[in-house]
């Protein structure tokens, strides 16, 4: 796998809650024993419900918190325990994209300032070739040069993730990070980004790390799902395979729960909530919601299996 | 027979500072009982207001009702003094929220919450409260009903100790406490996790078939109200674009805004329909676009639209659509 532009091995986040005047400090395991394999170009998608330990996995993968254990190369070169001074020439080539825009735009900055600031900081470029590649990038994402002198109060939703998703590709990087990119969009906006999206890594050949909890995003972005569950991952393999044919109780489950537009009623496909990270159930820790779990289940973590091509899956039962 | 609730040319202001926000431009719908009425729209649409307006939520300033009616089995609630409001709320209509923690008080237990809410109806009924005790073992009651394990225990706890979804529970059981005949939930299950969200949508539909609720669903995401309403009403910009039998707005979108609302929603199923976004954003509503508020976005606006308000039109028995150019 030395092709691969993003590569983790045994990656795993424990934080430390504050102890108590009569308790010891509570352990939380965010992330667990997660492999992770993202190609040039390619995207991968990384599902699951509140807690599950996507977003910390992807501050992880980013180096923005160190890792408990694992390994984590980028470009072939090991990033786990890079000094700060050693991470900063790596940073342009990895950005983020959060959530929510609004947050993540100084309400100071004009468009034109908030896009050319990463070019200034590393000074790529300055005055009229300035101007020129702040221009470029806005026209990129879809907001013509009317926009430039806007403030972040003046641009709706969809137009500051555009001013964002402008900003992240200043630098010329090879890999976005993107969390949740349009849960705070309307639908009708949440398609145009994607349109965007889709569009820069057809142009410039971009890898994408997709976080979301909607299903039906990430099967449209990406050819590579995993699915997380308290931290561990519990089924990965190509969009199809999972979303479209998926093995593990908990990827039903899942999908099974999704309200589908030509459905009319509603039947749980799993009973209960994902548990407390910080009292993880034994065994696999889907077993108490799982309708086929078995003794087995309830003592020991099953291991990823392969089922098929590129497509594996954490339940022995599902084979 | 007189409706549940008939809503008739409601407009509905906002005063700011910028200027008078038309918030709700001339809302027309009918429920009847044990009906369940989906409304759906994305941000700024006005479906919260239009909900909160029921039950005489609305701040006021800024909210100004500027005409129309609200007509509760035939009584206009909106010429209501606040004390004839407080006899409907939680007995005739109830509602639900969306983030179910900040409607609990963090400081009391469940059970103490919901004793005061089970007497405080009785006190707005006009009746003598009843004993502590008594509405205890009624809130337990409710818990059960709605799926809680364990109801006694419950009582005793605090709300941090409950997940999203059992909050949401105990908040549906406090809405049950009046016996109401309308539900009215405000996207009961945006907070909430997928798996949890599908079981929480499962109780309303059980609750409303069990009891006959009548039941109004604010929902941004279609598929819920897909899963969960009889009838829809899509609305854009305070107005009501279209209003049809879910499963044939689904099918056959007659507005261009239903149209694209359905175009955008990408389908697990068919990963290789393009979702289609809508071109340009919503309009704000201190200057709303004039004639059809929606004609700025759309690809078939004429003159027409730029200048007359459609009006909503009876294209097909039970269906109504305000646009100037559809066509059954």
């Amino acid at each position: 796998m030395t092709d691969a532009l993003l590569h983790a091995q045994g990656l795993a986040k424990t934080f430390e809650g504050r102890r108590g005047l009569f308790q010891p400090a509570s352990r939380i395991q965010a992330v667990a024993d997660v492999d992770i394999v993202l190609a040039r170009g390619a995207a991968l998608g990384i599902v699951g419900e509140s807690g599950c330990g996507k977003s910390t996995l992807a501050r992880l993968l980013l180096r923005l918190i160190p890792p408990s254990a694992g390994t984590i190369r980028f470009d072939g070169q090991d990033i786990t325990a890079l000094e700060e001074h050693a991470m900063r020439p790596l940073r342009r080539r990895m950005q983020l994209i959060h959530q929510n825009p609004s947050a993540a735009l100084d309400p100071r900055l004009s468009a034109e300032d908030a896009v050319a600031e990463p070019l200034r900081i590393h000074g790529v470029a300055s005055g009229r070739a300035l101007r020129d590649r702040v221009a470029a990038l806005l026209a990129e994402v879809g907001l013509p040069s009317a926009f430039l002198h806007r403030f972040p109060h003046e641009l709706s939703g969809g137009q500051k993730q555009r001013v964002c998703i402008a900003r992240a590709l200043a630098l010329q990087p090879e890999l976005l990070v993107l969390d949740e990119p349009t849960s705070a969009l309307d639908v009708s906006v949440q398609a145009q980004i994607l349109d965007v999206l889709e569009e820069l890594r057809a142009r410039r050949g971009l890898a994408y790390l997709f976080i979301s909890h909607n299903l039906a995003v990430v099967r449209q972005v990406c050819e590579r799902v995993a699915v997380m569950y308290l931290g561990r991952v519990v089924e990965e393999g190509t969009a199809a395979a999972v979303l479209g044919a998926p093995r593990h109780p908990y990827t039903r489950a899942l999908l099974g729960s999704v309200p589908r537009l030509g459905a009319r009623g509603m039947a749980p496909a799993a009973a209960g909530e994902p548990p407390n990270p910080a009292a993880p159930p034994q065994g696999c820790a889907f077993h108490p919601r799982c309708a086929i779990a078995v003794d087995a289940c309830r003592s020991s973590i099953p291991p990823l299996l392969a089922v098929g091509d590129g497509h594996h899956v954490r339940c022995p039962l599902s084979l | 027979m007189t409706a549940l609730v008939e809503i008739r040319d409601f407009r509905l202001s906002f005063d700011t500072f910028d200027g008078t926000a038309q918030v709700l431009d001339g809302i027309n719908l009918t429920l009847n009982a044990g009906d369940t009425l989906g409304i759906v729209g994305e941000t700024g649409c006005g479906k919260s207001v239009l909900a909160r307006s029921l039950l005489a939520l609305n701040p006021s300033p800024p909210a100004r009702i500027v005409s129309g009616e609200i007509r509760f089995r035939g009584d206009d609630i909106l010429r209501l003094p606040e004390r004839g409001m407080r006899k409907l709320r939680g007995r005739a209509i109830s509602m639900v929220f969306q983030d179910p923690a900040s409607y609990l008080n963090p400081l009391l237990s469940v059970g103490t919450q919901m004793e005061d809410a089970i007497r405080g109806q009785d006190a707005a009924a006009g009746a003598r409260a009843r004993p502590r005790h008594a509405a205890r073992a009624l809130a337990a009651v409710l818990l059960a009903a709605v799926g809680l394990p364990e109801p006694a225990r419950l009582l005793d706890s605090h709300p941090h100790q409950l997940s999203g979804g059992m909050r949401q529970r105990v908040l549906i059981a406090m809405a049950l406490a009046g016996e109401p005949a309308l539900l009215v939930a405000d996207e009961p299950t945006t907070a909430l996790d997928v798996t949890v969200q599908a079981q929480v949508l499962a109780l309303i539909a059980r609750l409303v078939a069990d009891r006959g609720l009548a039941l109004m669903l604010i929902s941004h995401d279609l598929g819920v109200v897909a899963a969960s309403c009889a009838r829809v009403a899509v609305m854009y910009a305070g107005t009501v674009v279209e209003e049809a039998p879910t499963t044939e707005l689904l099918a056959r979108p007659l507005h261009p805004y239903a149209r694209g609302l359905i175009a955008a929603v990408p389908d697990l199923d068919r990963p290789d329909h393009r979702p289609q976004g809508i071109p340009g954003s919503i309009p704000g509503l201190i200057a709303p676009p004039t004639g059809c508020r929606f004609h700025p976005r759309c690809p078939a606006a004429t003159h027409r639209c730029r200048t007359e308000k459609p009006l909503p039109r009876a294209l097909l028995p039970g269906r109504a659509v305000a646009c100037h150019h559809a066509v059954p």
